[in-house]
């Protein structure tokens, strides 16, 4: 499978991202905020691909990363008055400071201990933000105005409400995570991280240091999650406790089980996905959450692996 | 000569049990050397303790003259001590390649081995006959060739001190044959230590053999020496050589 086709391999993820670039130009204002909407979050879905899928570590605690980022940046922009790139790197450090404290402690444990321990942290993080309301606005969250979300570049201003705009800001860290990805699961790092998720004894046994790689790549899936959170609160404007809830832990992983735990395109398809069901069954129907569910349970039958891990398992076994 | 392992007084209890129980153990740099006894004699324990996998109770691991009893066993792969398991335990949903380019990526990021992955890939896969195998899935090879290819991945690691634990259980005769030769020539670069059952393979291939009972050295010398230990075939030979 590695180094089996590399050219196909970078021509697919290329493609991707050029037939996103082409969708702005023909999609309606509608669905162009809804992908760039789906964009921002596929990021949260493939940072937390790179710890479940690829590492093995199942948690139920990502809502607190992708949350430090919209936080760290809204928090940033909105009390500290600081610019939307300053902003955005903020939250994106915050996130990875973050991960850090809460892997030294949570990779001390397994499985679903590790579980387990991660949606407590989480949970902490969420009641931290409503009880800072002073700060953090609470339960009703803060509002970014448009004001704040104006990048001047060299005279000229990008105005992130802009939809366009917001479009290709969201299509640029897409497709920079999308590609760093890529590389990172076909580095020598990713071959340890699927070693370790495969039999951690016999990595370790190969003279691997399995807990510094499983650190690192907590790190890594933390820092992506919070660009994830920091790109939403700045393209979106709203920064809600809603978002460090459970129910913001529990979402990346259904994405991503749905597109394809391990594969690099399966978070984002696994996401569009879900947004659309969700979209066109609710303009039906009241009881859309019934037919998601059917839709789900139906997936998890005919295709286990999600769309994409059963589509390579069965016929691309070169995908990456 | 100075030897390459010793230990001092290793002991390791599980409860009352002392599976591995003040063991003084030297083993020379070049050797073949083989560790026999019956099931439950403490061989396995023994080591384990060697590679790092379980902590001892009480003794000292000495390896090229630093004592590495406190040393977690992934840094003791990095300083030259590989361990191939009992049970084959290769990456079954990875390719033969990716197996072997693991250990091979780990020798080149510690400065032991210069070169391209791909290259010391293909020649540890090429010196166990699994070359034009290197795009299939391992769980998907032969068993014989599962073990082969757990011992390319000993290889790969450039050991100083490759221990194999039983490895050729499960092994048809033909398959045996070919891995004596491999052995042997493993030996060239390494020190061998191994945990056999099966007794020609022993009396072929080792040096000298150690006989393990109740966590103990009951005797050691060159296979001649063992054969005619009346000790060793009262607790072990005795039973299988009649």
């Amino acid at each position: 499978m590695r180094d089996a086709s590399p050219a196909k391999t970078y021509a697919l993820h290329v493609g991707v991202i050029a037939l996103l670039f082409a969708l702005n130009f023909v999609l309606p204002d509608y669905h162009q905020g809804l992908f760039a909407r789906i964009m921002a979050l596929a990021v949260f879905a493939m940072g937390y691909n790179l710890l479940f899928g690829y590492v093995g570590l199942l948690s139920l605690g990502h809502a607190m990363f992708f949350s430090a980022g919209l936080y760290g940046a809204g928090l940033a922009v909105y009390h500290l008055g600081w610019g939307v790139p300053a902003a955005f790197v903020a939250g994106v450090a915050c996130g990875a400071l973050l991960a850090l404290v809460i892997g030294l402690l949570a990779l001390r444990t397994s499985g679903v201990a590790f579980m387990i321990v991660t949606m407590m942290f989480a949970q902490v993080f969420y009641l931290l933000i409503l009880y800072f309301a002073a700060w953090t606005g609470g339960d009703q969250g803060l509002v970014i105005q448009q004001a704040s979300r104006v990048i001047a570049i060299g005279g000229a201003p990008f105005d992130l409400t802009d939809p366009t705009v917001r479009y290709m800001s969201a299509l640029a860290l897409f497709s920079i995570i999308l590609l760093v990805t890529l590389a990172v699961v076909r580095s020598r790092f990713g071959r340890v991280l699927v070693a370790i998720r495969e039999n951690e004894e016999r990595t370790k046994m190969l003279g691997y240091d399995t807990l510094a790689n499983k650190l690192a790549a907590v790190v890594a899936s933390g820092a992506i999650c919070a660009a994830s959170g920091a790109a939403y609160a700045l393209l979106f404007g709203y920064v809600g406790s809603s978002f460090a809830s459970v129910q913001y832990s529990i979402l990346p992983l259904l994405w991503v089980l749905l597109g394809g735990a391990a594969t690099t395109l399966g978070p984002l398809i696994g996401t569009l996905f879900m947004y659309y069901v969700t979209d066109i069954t609710s303009g039906f129907t009241s009881a859309y959450l019934l037919i998601v569910g059917v839709a789900l349970i139906l997936l998890v039958l005919f295709f286990p692996k999600g769309i994409l891990g059963s589509i390579r398992e069965r016929w691309l076994r070169w995908l990456p | 000569m100075m030897p390459l392992l010793t230990t001092k007084g290793l002991s390791r209890h599980f409860g009352g049990l002392r599976a591995v129980d003040g063991v003084d153990f030297a083993l020379m740099p070049g050797e073949i050397r083989a560790i026999i006894g019956p099931n439950g004699a403490g061989k396995t324990t023994f080591v384990s303790l060697l590679s790092g996998r379980i902590r001892p109770s009480s003794g000292m691991v000495v390896f090229d003259g630093a004592d590495i009893t406190a040393m977690p066993a992934y840094k003791r792969v990095r300083l030259g001590v590989a361990y191939t398991f009992q049970i084959t335990s290769v990456f079954a949903n990875l390719t033969a390649f990716d197996n072997v380019a693991l250990p091979v990526q780990r020798t080149l990021t510690d400065g032991r081995t210069r070169g391209q992955v791909r290259s010391g890939v293909m020649a540890a896969l090429e010196r166990t006959g699994l070359a034009d195998r290197a795009g299939t899935l391992a769980g998907q090879l032969s068993y014989g060739h599962q073990r082969l290819l757990e011992v390319a991945m000993g290889l790969a690691l450039k050991p100083r001190l490759l221990i194999l634990d039983e490895p050729t259980q499960g092994l048809a005769d033909s398959e045996i044959d070919n891995f004596i030769s491999l052995v042997r020539e493993i030996a060239r670069d390494a020190t061998v230590l191994l945990i056999e059952h099966n007794m020609p393979v022993v009396m072929q291939l080792a040096d000298r053999i150690t006989v393990f009972n109740s966590g103990k050295i009951l005797a050691e010398g060159t296979p001649e020496q063992i054969r005619a230990n009346t000790q060793v075939q009262d607790a072990y030979l005795g039973a299988t050589h009649g």
